[in-house]
C-alpha cells in the first residue's frame, strides 16, 4: 500500500475537501482532557494531546441510542415498533490511537459473527473510515505491545498517520482509506523509510508489560476459585468507571422508556460491575457480591475471551481503566497474578481445606 | 508522613499480634502516582504493606459497611472517622466492633489540580516539608501543598479523627480562618437563570458510572434509586433528566449526613464537583439546625430526630 506525504500546510485544506463526502469525528479539547466529538466546520482534531479521557467506541456503539420508537396513542401505528432513522453517511474518524482500533476489531467479533449481526453497531461501523494516528508518546500506562497492539498497529484502520514534525506520513492500509485520501486531495507519494525507525522507537519507548503466556493453558476452575479474588476485589467499589472508559467493554441493556404515548426503545452501556447487570426476574443474582462481578470482569477480558476466540486478550493495553478507576485496581497487576497462578500450591491449599 | 506510615504499621502489627483485631484496613502503595489502594491486613507480617501519605483520599469507612468480622481495626482520618460515626448511629456497624487508628490528616492532594498544572505525564510526586514536587519527563515543578490540595481539605475544620482508640500522633492544629461555603455562597447568589446553566455544565460530562456514589460511605442502600427495576423509578439512558435527577436525589439522600470528604469528587472519573450539590445541604443543615454531620456519638443527625425548637417558619 502507498504511503502519501501530507504537509501539515495542507491538512486543513484537506479536512475541509473531506467535509463535502464525511462527516468529521476527532478528539476535541475540553478543559484538559481530550475527547472524540463531531468536529465543527473550521475545527481541526487535536492530535498533540494524550489519548483521550473516554474511548471512541462511542462513535459506533453509543453510550444510549434509540434503536425503536412507538405509540401508544389510539390510531394505525398503536404498539407498532418502528425504526428510528440514523445518519448512516460516510464518516471519518481522525486521530483514533492504533490500540483503539484494534480494539474495533476485538468487538468487531461480538457484534458480527456467524450466530448475530448486531445492525446497530455494524451500520456505524462500516459508515467509518479509520484514520489513525501512530503513538510516539505513549504514556507510563499503556502496554498496548504486550496486549496484542502496538503504537504502529495497522489492526483496524484504513490510514495510518505518523507524525514527522513539519508533514505527516500517510500509510494507506485498505480501499476505504485510498477513498478518503482521494477526496482530501492528499496524493503526494513518498518514501516510507521514516516510518520504520519511528515505529521501533515508539515501542521501545513502552515500558509498561503484561505477561499473557499461560492464561490460555491455565485451568478456567482453578482461576476462577483463586485466593487472590478477595485481595483484589476489596478496594473495588463496584462502579462502572473501568467498564465504561474501556474501548472493548461491549455490554449493554435495552430499555423502553414511555413518556407520556411515546416511547423509546433504547440501547444503553451496561456494566457487569453493578449488582443489577446479573439480577434475575426470580429477584436472585448469580453474582450477588462484588468479587464474584470483579472476577467476572477479569475472567472475561482475560479468560473465558482468550479461550472462545484464541485472539489474545480483550484488552489493547490503553491503560485508562489504570488512570481512572478510583481506587488504584491495576489491571497489568490482575493479569500478572492470573499468568502467574501456582496450580501445584492452588491445589494444595484447596486439599488442604 | 513517613512517621505516620511507621505508626500505622507498627500499631497494626501489635492489633494483630495480640488478636485484638482480625483485620486492619488501611491503604497499601498504589501502581500510579498519587493513588493508594486501600487494602485489608490479616497478618502480622503483612502489616508493612500500609502506608500513609496524601493520597489517601478514599473515604475507608465505605469499607465498613455491614463487615462482620468481630473486630476490625480501621485507619481513619478526620473525615473517615466522621463517616464512622455516622456508620455507627445508622447501625452499619458497631463500635464495639472497631478499633479505630486515628491519623491527624494533614490534607489530601488533588490529583486533577496537579494533573492541570503539570507540562506533561507525571512520573513522580514526592511529598516533604508542606511542598508537592511533581516530575514530569522534562522538568520538577514545585508547589505549596496548600494550593495544589483537595478543595474540601482547603476549607476543613476537622482534620483530627472525632473518635478513636489509637492515634498515630498528636493532633494538628485545625483550620479557622476558612470559610468552607464560599463556593455555595456563589451560587445561591445567582439568577434562577444562571443556576440552571450552572448545574447543566456541571453535569454535562456525567457517563452514569455511579463511582460518586459509590465511593461514598453513605450511600450502602442495597438498591439504589437509580437501579430499583420493580418498579422501575428512572430512565437509563443519557438523558439529562435523568442525569439529573440521580444526582440531585443522591444529594438529598446525604442531607444532614455527608461530612464532606471529597471520595465522591475524588472517584468522578470525568471530574465532577457534585460536592456543590452535598455542600448547599450541609450549610442548610448547618444553619437550620446548628448541624454538622459524624462530631458526636451522642446525638442524632438533624433529620432523624424532631426537637422543639427546629426551625418551623416555613409553616404559615
Amino acid at each position: 500500500m502507498k504511503v502519501i506525504k501530507i504537509d501539515k500546510t495542507e491538512w486543513t485544506k484537506g479536512l475541509d475537501a473531506l467535509r463535502g463526502d464525511y462527516r468529521l469525528f476527532g478528539p476535541v479539547k475540553e478543559k484538559e482532557y481530550c475527547n472524540f466529538k463531531e468536529l465543527a466546520k473550521g475545527e481541526s482534531p487535536e492530535l498533540d494531546m494524550p489519548n483521550t479521557r473516554l474511548s471512541p467506541k462511542s462513535l459506533v456503539f453509543p453510550q444510549s441510542e434509540a434503536m425503536m420508537a412507538y405509540s401508544l396513542a389510539p390510531g394505525e401505528d398503536q404498539n407498532i415498533c418502528k425504526e428510528v432513522p440514523k445518519d448512516y453517511s460516510p464518516r471519518a474518524i481522525l486521530g483514533i490511537r492504533p490500540c483503539d482500533a484494534k480494539a474495533m476489531v476485538l468487538v468487531h467479533m461480538n457484534f458480527d459473527n456467524g450466530d448475530y449481526q448486531d445492525p446497530y453497531w455494524l451500520n456505524l461501523y462500516n459508515a467509518s473510515t479509520f484514520v489513525g494516528q501512530a503513538c510516539d508518546k505513549p504514556c507510563g500506562t499503556c502496554f498496548c505491545t504486550s496486549a496484542g497492539s502496538g503504537p504502529y498497529n495497522e489492526q483496524g484502520l484504513d490510514v495510518l498517520l505518523s507524525d514527522q514534525g513539519d508533514h505527516y506520513l500517510a500509510k494507506v492500509l485498505t480501499e476505504k482509506g485510498q477513498k478518503l485520501m482521494a477526496a482530501a486531495g492528499w496524493k503526494s507519494e513518498a518514501d516510507g523509510q521514516a516510518l520504520a525507525g519511528k515505529k521501533t522507537a515508539a515501542e521501545t519507548a513502552i515500558t509498561s508489560q503484561v505477561s499473557t503466556d499461560r492464561l490460555k493453558s491455565l485451568d478456567t476452575m482453578e482461576l476462577h476459585g483463586a485466593d487472590f479474588w478477595e485481595d483484589i476485589s476489596f478496594s473495588c467499589i463496584n462502579c462502572g468507571t473501568c467498564t465504561f472508559v474501556c474501548p472493548t467493554c461491549w455490554c449493554f441493556d435495552i430499555q423502553d422508556e414511555v413518556y407520556g404515548k411515546r416511547g423509546v426503545r433504547t440501547r444503553n452501556w451496561d456494566s457487569c460491575m453493578f449488582p443489577i447487570f446479573s439480577v434475575h426476574t426470580t429477584g436472585h443474582n448469580p453474582r450477588g457480591t462484588k468479587l464474584q462481578r470483579l472476577r467476572q470482569r477479569f475472567m472475561h477480558k482475560l479468560k473465558y475471551f482468550v479461550d472462545k476466540y484464541d485472539q489474545g486478550i480483550m484488552c489493547v493495553g490503553c491503560g485508562r481503566c489504570v488512570q481512572q478507576c478510583p481506587v488504584n485496581i491495576d489491571i497489568r497487576k490482575v493479569c500478572e497474578t492470573m499468568n502467574s497462578l501456582d496450580s501445584e500450591k492452588f491445589c494444595a491449599v484447596q486439599q488442604g481445606k | 508522613m513517613i512517621a505516620y506510615t511507621e505508626k500505622i504499621r507498627e500499631t497494626a502489627q501489635r492489633l494483630l499480634k495480640q488478636c485484638q483485631v482480625e483485620m486492619v484496613i488501611g491503604f497499601r502503595a498504589g501502581s500510579m502516582p498519587m493513588m493508594n489502594e486501600p487494602c485489608f491486613i490479616r497478618k502480622p507480617e503483612d502489616a508493612g504493606q500500609l502506608v500513609w501519605d496524601s493520597n489517601c483520599g478514599i473515604n475507608l469507612a465505605n469499607y465498613l459497611t455491614d463487615r462482620k468480622e468481630g473486630k476490625i481495626g480501621i485507619v481513619a482520618k478526620g473525615c473517615d472517622s466522621r463517616n464512622i460515626v455516622t456508620h455507627i448511629l445508622e447501625n452499619k456497624i458497631k463500635r464495639e466492633q472497631l478499633v479505630i487508628i486515628g491519623v491527624p490528616c494533614q490534607g489530601m492532594i488533588d490529583k486533577r489540580r496537579i494533573t492541570r498544572k503539570a507540562p506533561g505525564e507525571i512520573l513522580e510526586v514526592i511529598e516533604a516539608d508542606g511542598q508537592v514536587t511533581v516530575k514530569t519527563a522534562t522538568d520538577a515543578q514545585t508547589y505549596a501543598k496548600a494550593d495544589v490540595m483537595q478543595s474540601n481539605c482547603m476549607v476543613c475544620k476537622h482534620r483530627n479523627p472525632v473518635v478513636h482508640d489509637e492515634m498515630v500522633a498528636d493532633p494538628v492544629p485545625e483550620q479557622t480562618d476558612v470559610d468552607p461555603y464560599e463556593d455555595v455562597k456563589a451560587i445561591e447568589a445567582m439568577t434562577s437563570e444562571e443556576k440552571w446553566k450552572y448545574f447543566d455544565e456541571l453535569l454535562a460530562p456525567c457517563i452514569r458510572c455511579y463511582a460518586c456514589r459509590n465511593a461514598c460511605p453513605l450511600c450502602y442502600c442495597p438498591t439504589c434509586f437509580v437501579d430499583e427495576a420493580k418498579p422501575q423509578w428512572m430512565g437509563k439512558s443519557q438523558d439529562p433528566m435523568d442525569v439529573r435527577t440521580f444526582h440531585f436525589l443522591r444529594a438529598y439522600h446525604c442531607a444532614g449526613r455527608c461530612t464532606d470528604c471529597g471520595a465522591c469528587e475524588r472517584a468522578c472519573p470525568v471530574g465532577i464537583n457534585m460536592r456543590t450539590l452535598t455542600k448547599k445541604l450541609n450549610k442548610d443543615c448547618l444553619d437550620l439546625y446548628g448541624w454538622e454531620a459524624g462530631l458526636s456519638l451522642d446525638s442524632r443527625p438533624a433529620l432523624d430526630i424532631y426537637n422543639p425548637n427546629d426551625p418551623n417558619e416555613f409553616i404559615k
